[in-house]
């Protein structure tokens, strides 16, 4: 049993530093689409620091299973079988129970179910592209997918995206609501993409590099990859009527 | 030399790219049978309480073209004024509304279009009251960092003019990118990513 009151704090200030800029021209379409001006600071209120949940009755029996959640009957997805799991965390360490993580991604051969995609590399007619998951007690998730593919896209003559999995993550106070995207242990794409490039620091692109887990693989199944998710912290002090401290 | 900290950093950032829609909302780029509707519309039931307007949102980019890929989530309280969410100490929130909402543009037009009830007043640290007020976080190819900010309303002058983070702007010829004129029971909000008419985003 936990008796562990709902937190009310304010989040930690994030790093501007550490994410991506907003203005980046090696990324083409940022160029119009970064305000020029700095973004406004003010102290949190109830409006940021409370957020969604999500119960587990929205989630079906496949939702975190990509390799069989739009495949016919007893078919599956083509493409090399994976797990991904890992931990919601905040700056703290604390692990984040009960939040909402999405995902979506290409198929095996790079190809994305959208209709704005028009790469040559063909649709898997068993494979749709997106799961979702609710985190445990303890901040874990997991699911089933297939290793998406690299893909071109129209930036420079010849950039393609590394093998990627995009990630949506819900804290439990809308500010700490992020979008990212995990790359896999080894990619040497990651390393010449000008959306990873982005990030200003080495160690933060890592913080996006699931690594290979051979211990946690099914065998004769599917390989694991880990990939720990961390959002921002929150100070422990109630909120309301009082200075904020730690 | 003192201990370390020892905290993590924050997973850095990434665009949602341009087929956020494949994870977000599959049902409206017409992936079916995966979840049977899309999370966060509509955010209006028969049940809720309030008073029930309509909002129509564009987003442009810095040549003044609408963004046709945009994604944008909002977060309100509800008519009284509480938000649907554990870390909501002060009542429970009407249970006819989650007060968050995801919505695409319209891939031919970029335009958002929902209904929602109007927000009652929340307050800031010191007690004093805010404006009625979404918040709203974007995202899409192009943006690197999900950008927050707000929507007031813009038959809510006199609570606007003592609004605590309006009154706080240093340019206060900005606050008219915060507002939303309304006409009949539609409040139109468009919001300029870059250039002259820059709204207003906040660093929170």
């Amino acid at each position: 049993m936990r008796n562990d009151r709902p937190e009310t704090g304010g989040f930690f200030q994030r790093d501007r530093l550490w994410h991506p800029p907003a203005l980046t021209p090696g990324y083409k379409t940022s160029v119009v689409r970064s305000p020029q001006r700095a973004p406004i600071a003010f102290p949190h209120t109830l409006s940021e620091v409370t957020g969604p949940t999500f119960g587990r009755q929205i989630l079906g029996e496949l939702d975190n299973d990509l390799t069989l959640n739009y495949a016919r009957p007893g078919e599956s997805a083509m493409g090399p079988r994976i797990i991904v799991y890992g931990r919601v965390l905040d700056e703290r360490g604390v692990g984040m129970s009960n939040v909402l993580v999405e995902f979506w991604q290409a198929n095996a051969g790079g190809r994305y179910r959208h209709k704005k995609d028009g790469y040559l590399a063909p649709l898997d007619p068993n494979f749709g592209g997106c799961g979702r998951t609710i985190t445990d007690e303890d901040g874990n998730y997991a699911f089933r997918t297939i290793m998406p593919g690299a893909y071109p896209w129209p930036n420079g003559i010849n950039d393609w995206r590394p093998a990627h999995i995009h990630f949506s993550v819900f804290g439990h106070g809308f500010v700490q609501r992020l979008i990212t995207q995990m790359y896999f242990e080894g990619d040497p794409m990651i390393w010449q993409c000008p959306i990873v490039a982005t990030i200003p620091d080495r160690r933060a692109v890592e913080g996006l590099i699931a690594a290979l887990d051979m211990q946690a693989t099914v065998p004769m199944d599917a390989r694991a990859y880990k990939f720990d998710i961390v959002l921002r912290g929150r100070r422990s002090t109630l909120f309301e009527n009082r200075l904020e401290g730690n | 030399m003192a201990q370390q900290l020892g905290r993590l950093k924050e997973s850095a950032s990434q665009t949602a790219g341009p087929y956020v829609h494949i994870g977000l909302t599959p049902n409206f780029c017409d992936i079916s049978g995966i979840y049977p509707e899309d999370l966060g519309q509509p955010l209006v039931n028969d049940k809720t309480k309030g008073e029930r307007v309509a909002v129509v949102m564009r987003i442009f980019d810095g040549t003044g073209t609408p963004l046709k890929d945009v994604l944008v989530e909002t977060w309100q309280a509800d008519a009284e004024g509480l938000y649907n969410s554990p870390s909501e100490t002060r009542g429970a929130a009407d249970p006819n509304f989650q007060g968050w909402g995801r919505f695409p543009s319209n891939m031919e037009t970029g335009e958002i279009r929902f209904e929602t009830v109007k927000p009652g007043r929340v307050p800031f640290p010191d007690g004093r009251m805010m404006a009625p007020h979404i918040s709203l976080w974007i995202v899409a190819r192009g943006i690197n960092l999900g950008l927050s900010t707000r929507m007031y309303f813009g038959d809510e002058a006199k609570a606007n003019d003592a609004d605590p983070v309006l009154t706080r702007l240093e340019h206060q010829n900005r606050i008219a990118t915060l507002i939303a004129p309304r006409d009949g029971d539609t409040y139109t909000f468009d919001i300029h990513l870059q250039g002259d008419r820059e709204t207003v985003f906040f660093d929170i």
